[in-house]
Formats: C-alpha cells, structure tokens, sequence
C-alpha cells in the first residue's frame, strides 16, 4: 500500500491503514538500529528544519537523531534564535526557510493549527512536532508502537490516560490513535483538567482513579504541566498527588501484568512514585527508543519514500 | 427645478407602516410624499423597481470604522462605502479607536470626518470609562454635548460592577443608552473560541458562554435597579436569550442585539482554524443559534446588528491564537439576514426587514427605519434573487476578512438613496 501524504498534521484525519503502514516502516527500521553503523543513506542530501517556536529538548533531539540516522541535513532553529521575535510573521519564516531550498521542515508551534497553515502554505513537506494543546502525532504513534510490541493488537483492550488531559497534544493525538486501532480508552483526571466534552472523540471520561485504573491493560501518566493551572485548576502539586498520584497500591489495581508509560518528562513523586517509574511495568526509556524509529519512518515517508523498498532492505528475521 | 425621484413598481416593504405591495414611492426635496403631480412627474427621476425590494436604509447599530488611529483596517469613507453597498443609510460607530473616543475633541475629529467623508449617516458613540480601561468615567456628558448617541466600551467590558452602575445611573440623566460587550474576562484568558466540544478537539482555548451570560444577568441586574437602558450587544448563548427573554417579561429596561454570524454560523466552522471565523464573541452551537433566532422571532433580541470589524488581510492571516478577533460584515448582512430569517425559518419579509430597518432605529432612537410619508427619504432598493459570491473585491470595505469569502449569497443591494440621492447604484459608490 502506497503512503500519499506530503505531511504529517494529525493523527485524526489518518487511516488504520496509514497508521499501520507507519508501524511497518517503523518496524523495519528499528531493526537497523540494532546494527553497528546505524546510518541509513535514504535521505542523503536532504536539509530538514527543526522550526521549533516553544521550547523543547526531548522532541527536538528525537527528531535530530532520527534524521541524522537517515543522512538527512538539520538546522535547528529554536525561539530565542528564530527572527518571529522581531516581529516576523510564521508565513514569512517558513517562506523563507522554503527559499533556502530546504526539504522538509518539523514544526513545534504554541498555537494550535499553526502545522496544517504551514502545509498548505508550503510545498515541502512539514511534519507536527506538537502544536499547541491540539496534537503530537509522532508522540501517539511511537506510544501505539510500543503498546502494541508490547500487547499486540489493541483491539478491545482497555487502556487509561491519567492526568492534565485538557492541556494535553499527547492525549489528543493518543486519543484518535488508540480508538482507531480500536482500543477502549479512558482519560481520567481531576473534573477541572478532564472536561466531559471529551466524550465526544470516543472515550470515557473518569474522576474515580479505582475505576478509571480497574482492568487497564495500560495506563498513560500525562505530567501537570502548566504552573498556571495550580491556580486555579486544582489546589496544589501535593493534592494531586494524594488524588490522582500513581503508586504501588493504585497500580495493583491495573491488570497484573498491565504496562505503565509516560511521554516524558517525568515529575517523580508527583503524577508517578519513584520506584514505579523504574519497575518492571514501566515501558518508559522503549518510548524514548521507539521514537527514533517511528520519526524516522515518518520523515522517510513524507520525504516521498518507499515503504516496500525500507521493508525489503530490513527485512524481519 | 425640484428634486423629485419615481420608484416605480416596486414591491414596497416598510415594517413601520405595515406595508408589503407593489407600488410607487415618491420623493420630493428629500423625503417621501404620498404622490406627485402629472407635471412633476414628467420631471422626476424615474428608478424601474420591478421585481426589486423597495425598502427603508437599513440601519446597523454597531460598526467599527476605524478611524482615528487604525485607518489601515477602514476608515469613516471606506466602511460608510462599504455601508452603502450594504443597504445601510444609518450606521453607529464604535469608539474603539486609537485613541479611544472617550472625550469630545476626538468626536469632533470623527464628526469632522463624517462630515467631509462618508457617504450614509454615521453616528459616534463615545467611550464609558477613559482610555476604554475600565477604571474612571469618560466626561460623559461632554461626549453627549459632541453628539455621541450612546456610550459603549465595545471590545472590552467595564467588569467593576460599582463603575458600571454608576456609568448607567449618570449617562440615563442624558437619555444616552449604554452599550454593553458582555463578557466577563476572568472567564476569557487566553481563549479564543466557544469552549465545547469544537474547542476540544481542536486544542483552543475555550470561551465559555457563561462569561457572557454572567454580564448579562449583570446588566439586567443594574437595569433593574436603576431604571437605565442598558443595550446588551452580540448575544451569542442560548441561556442569555433564556435571561433577556425573563427580564423583558419583568420590563426591565433592556434591549438586545445579534449579528448575522452569530445567526448563520457554528463553532462546527472553526475545523481548519480558519481566521475569518474568529470573533469576539465566538460562533456558537447549533442549539444557541437556534435559540437567537427564536429570540429574534419573539422579541427577546430587538435587532439585527453586523458588529463590522474590518482587520487587513496580513493581521488576519496568522495562526489562529494570534489573529485579532472580528468580521466585515455589512456587505454581506442583507443576504446573510434573508436566508437565515426568511428562507430557512419562515419570517415575513417584512419581519426580516424591520429587524434590519425600524427595530434597531427604535432601540437607539434614531429617525430612520421608515419609508412612510414625511420620512427621510433613505432608501435601500434590493433584488432578493440575485445571487453573487463574495470575493475580495466585491466588497467595498477596506478589508476583505469575511467568513463568506467564496459563497454564493442570494440578494443584494441594487441601489442605495439618502435623502433620495442614489449614493449606491449597482456596484459602484456614486460620489458629488
């Protein structure tokens, strides 16, 4: 099946078939990270822009490595250095950035929408590396990966998302993604930061942490992580631990063998016990791994690369 | 020699007069007669209105022109333009300018400009607090000497409860209505469209209508007990129609607006952030929509209002968190008002035009909204089936930003007179 897309945007609007094809390539290319020489030659002679307008280390290094591994080119540009703070506007900088003769450009943006305005100003490629509370599509795909190395087919399996939901790209983009692979998903939190419209993409909502953790087969900790919400969106840092915390006790509630992650970067002793964190149940550090390879197949194949030729050239042993 | 004017056969509509037939209108010097001799007639200038609507100006209570300060956007001759090629004879401007309207040298400037420039009637509204900063009283009475018809602090809202009352104890001594943008801003930080189920998905921040809602129940409030009117602008909830509705029972002394977005469109039109639907308020729900309607046909909400804002295009074309808020909307509010009130949910053409006409007249006493005998003889003269898709340079307006752009709307403006001059006539602004 072949891959059409010039960009990657959301995950809302991609298909089961589109978002299995990614894990194809994903697959094949995690195998060559087990190799001695990682680098792969495929996007040799290609300049990709990291157009990173919030800050963000994880995301962006992800990105780096995962590009640098295919041969490509990167410029990072990060909001201190970009010209948007002497006034530029977004459509003048990514033009400008197209004018350089670059080939695709990874944007992180505060506001949502900015990533679907630049691909249709552009004609390169432009890959969302997170815009706003909107979505973080790379972020759903490597989780979906790693829960399905890890459970198999995410059909009628119950997974949780506990945490700042409302403020949340990586919910958002994890909700769409887990539901069309058909997962059963609960996003669960204080009543404040789990508003029930999200009822309407496909979920449950939950303020009960027994129930919203009974029989999951995953949970997914979002961290708190807006300093202005303690104002007035919950009372303080400890309360929601005391109500919300993940610990020993809360995730023996979980199926027994159910997995634990987070999107990074952890508040331990806040939203996750310590100890958890580093347990057995903890799929944490596979995420980070799992998100090299899951960008780099989405650069690869927004680049215009061929699924079939990346399978063949790591085939499954 | 006279000035006499014959519009001929036309379908007459004037709500005031509860008239809707094929026939004549007459003008003389200006104003209406109920007919003219055979020798005046020979001398008249004759307007074939067959097949067209004969009907009064139309008239807006809340526009932004502009001017001073922000005359990139529009100024006092391009939005009175834009006015005319609306239909729109009386229009009433907002003080939301740079500087603020808010004392009587700055009227003058904008009298002065209306004066030289426009082409409709333009009224100045002037600020309720200085600097529109919600702290101390605008000079009033000053303002109502420089000809303000009302006091508004439109884009922003007084939120001390104490300034406001005063505001509205002190300007009803001078007949002077207060306008309201309603909206309490502790509710609004940072948001910048319906809070719901669109906001959600979209990650936006969401804006409840419960800021509105609260200031409205605010405003009641203070009307109540202060006898003032209050003029509530842009309601946009269901439960401020809910609100209004009661206190009009109790006859408070309220009245109440809505604009042609707020009527047509959804939040549901926000999927690809597109910022020509970013609007302060926000577009709403189906189920609000529904409900300004119902308050429209009852009486709860008194007119129709465009709440035109022009911003250029490179403001505009920004991510969404960062465009400015608000629409163009008098070229297009004639149309817009006749799908969604007379096509889709069965008003009487002329219930739809006195929305448009009398009724927002009334709310700011204004001597418009007639075509009666003895009235001005300001005159909107429409074809209701000609169809026309909104294009840039369709529009008259110095900015464009308009949620239309690339629909085909049915009905448009033909011919606009003042005072029986055309100052409109099939697309083009008629000047001297």
């Amino acid at each position: 099946m072949p891959w059409n897309r010039k960009d990657l945007i959301t995950i809302e609007n991609l298909s089961v078939e589109e978002i299995e094809q990614i894990f194809k390539v994903t697959a094949a290319l995690k195998r060559t990270m087990g190799r001695s020489v990682k680098k792969l030659p495929a996007l040799r002679g290609k300049t990709i822009v990291n157009l990173f307008l919030e800050p963000s280390t994880r995301t962006r290094i992800a990105f780096e490595v995962a590009a640098t591994r295919l041969s490509a080119d990167v410029i990072s540009l990060d909001m201190a250095a970009s010209s948007t703070t002497k006034g530029e506007t977004l459509r003048d900088t990514a033009q400008n950035i197209e004018a350089l003769k670059a080939d695709m450009i990874v944007i992180r943006h505060t506001a949502p929408g900015s990533p679907l305005y630049l691909s249709r100003l552009l004609r390169i490629p432009v890959v969302n590396a997170g815009d706003g509370s909107h979505e973080h599509p790379t972020q759903a795909l490597l989780d979906c990966f790693t829960l399905v190395e890890h459970l198999g087919s995410l059909k009628g399996r119950r997974i949780t998302i506990l945490g700042d939901i409302l403020f949340s790209r990586v919910a958002r983009s994890n909700i769409w993604a887990m539901t069309k692979l058909g997962a059963e998903v609960t996003v669960a939190g204080p009543s404040t930061l789990v508003p029930h419209w999200f009822t309407s993409m496909g979920v449950k909502v939950s303020h009960n942490l027994r129930t919203a953790l009974a029989d999951a087969d995953a949970v997914m900790l979002l961290r708190i992580q807006h300093e202005r919400q303690t104002s007035t969106h919950f009372p303080s840092l400890g309360e929601y631990t005391s109500m919300f915390g993940l610990n020993r006790t809360r995730a023996g509630w979980l199926k027994p063998d159910a997995i634990i992650m987070h999107p990074g970067p952890i508040n331990r002793g806040v939203e996750i016990d310590s100890d958890l964190a580093d347990s057995g149940q903890s799929v944490i550090l596979e995420q980070v791994t799992n998100g090299i390879a899951v960008r780099m197949a989405v650069l690869y194949l927004c680049a215009g690369g061929s699924p079939e030729a990346m399978l063949k050239s790591a085939p499954a042993s | 020699m006279p000035d006499l004017t014959w519009i001929k056969n036309g379908r007459i509509v004037d709500p005031v007069n509860g008239r809707d037939e094929v026939g004549d209108i007459y003008v003389n010097e200006g104003r209406i007669v109920g007919s003219l001799s055979t020798g005046q007639r020979k001398g008249a200038h004759v307007i074939d209105a067959g097949g067209l609507l004969v009907c009064p100006g139309l008239v807006d209570i809340h526009v932004h022109f502009r001017e001073p300060g922000q005359t990139h956007k529009e100024t006092i001759q391009t939005g009175s333009h834009a006015a005319a090629a609306g239909g729109f004879t009386s229009v009433i401007c907002m003080p939301n300018t740079t500087p603020a309207a808010d004392d009587a040298g700055t009227i003058q400037y904008i009298q002065d400009a209306i004066q030289r420039e426009a082409v409709v009637r333009v009224y100045p509204t002037g600020c309720i607090t200085v600097g529109m900063n919600g702290e101390r009283l605008a000079p009033i009475g000053s303002l109502k000497r420089a000809g303000v018809v009302a006091i508004t602090d439109d884009g922003k809202c007084v939120q001390n409860n104490e300034l406001m009352r005063r505001a509205v104890e002190y300007a009803s001594m001078f007949s002077l209505p207060v306008m309201d943008h309603c909206e309490d801003s502790s509710l609004t930080r940072g948001a910048v469209m319906n809070e719901g189920v669109m906001s959600t998905r979209l990650g936006l921040q969401g804006w409840p209508a419960a800021a509105e809602d609260i200031i409205v129940s605010r405003n009641v409030i203070l009307s109540t007990h202060t006898g003032a009117h209050i003029h509530l602008q842009h309601i946009s909830s269901a439960t401020s129609v809910d609100i209004i509705r009661r206190a009009k029972k109790r006859g408070v002394s309220i009245t109440a607006e809505a604009t042609p977005h707020h009527l047509a469109l959804t939040e549901a039109t926000i999927a690809e952030y597109d910022t020509n639907f970013k609007m302060n308020p926000p577009l709403r729900t189906e189920e609000d929509r529904q409900a300004l309607i119902d308050g429209l046909r009852d009486g709860t909400l008194d007119c129709v209002a465009t709440d035109h804002a022009p911003h250029t295009d490179y403001e505009k074309d920004k991510e969404f968190d960062f465009a400015p808020f608000g629409i163009v909307g008098l070229e297009t509010a004639l149309p817009i008002s006749l799908q969604v009130l007379h096509r889709e949910s069965g008003f009487s053409l002329l219930d739809s035009i006195s929305l448009l006409t009398s009724k927002p007249a009334d709310v700011m006493n204004l001597d418009a909204g007639s075509i009666g005998e003895g009235a001005k003889a300001d005159i909107a003269i429409i074809d209701p089936d000609e169809t026309w898709t909104v294009t840039p340079e369709s529009l008259h307006s110095k900015s464009a930003n308009s949620p239309w752009l690339g629909v085909a709307l049915k009905g448009r403006v033909r011919k606009t007179l003042l005072e029986g001059k055309p100052v409109f006539a099939d697309g083009r602004i008629l000047t001297g």
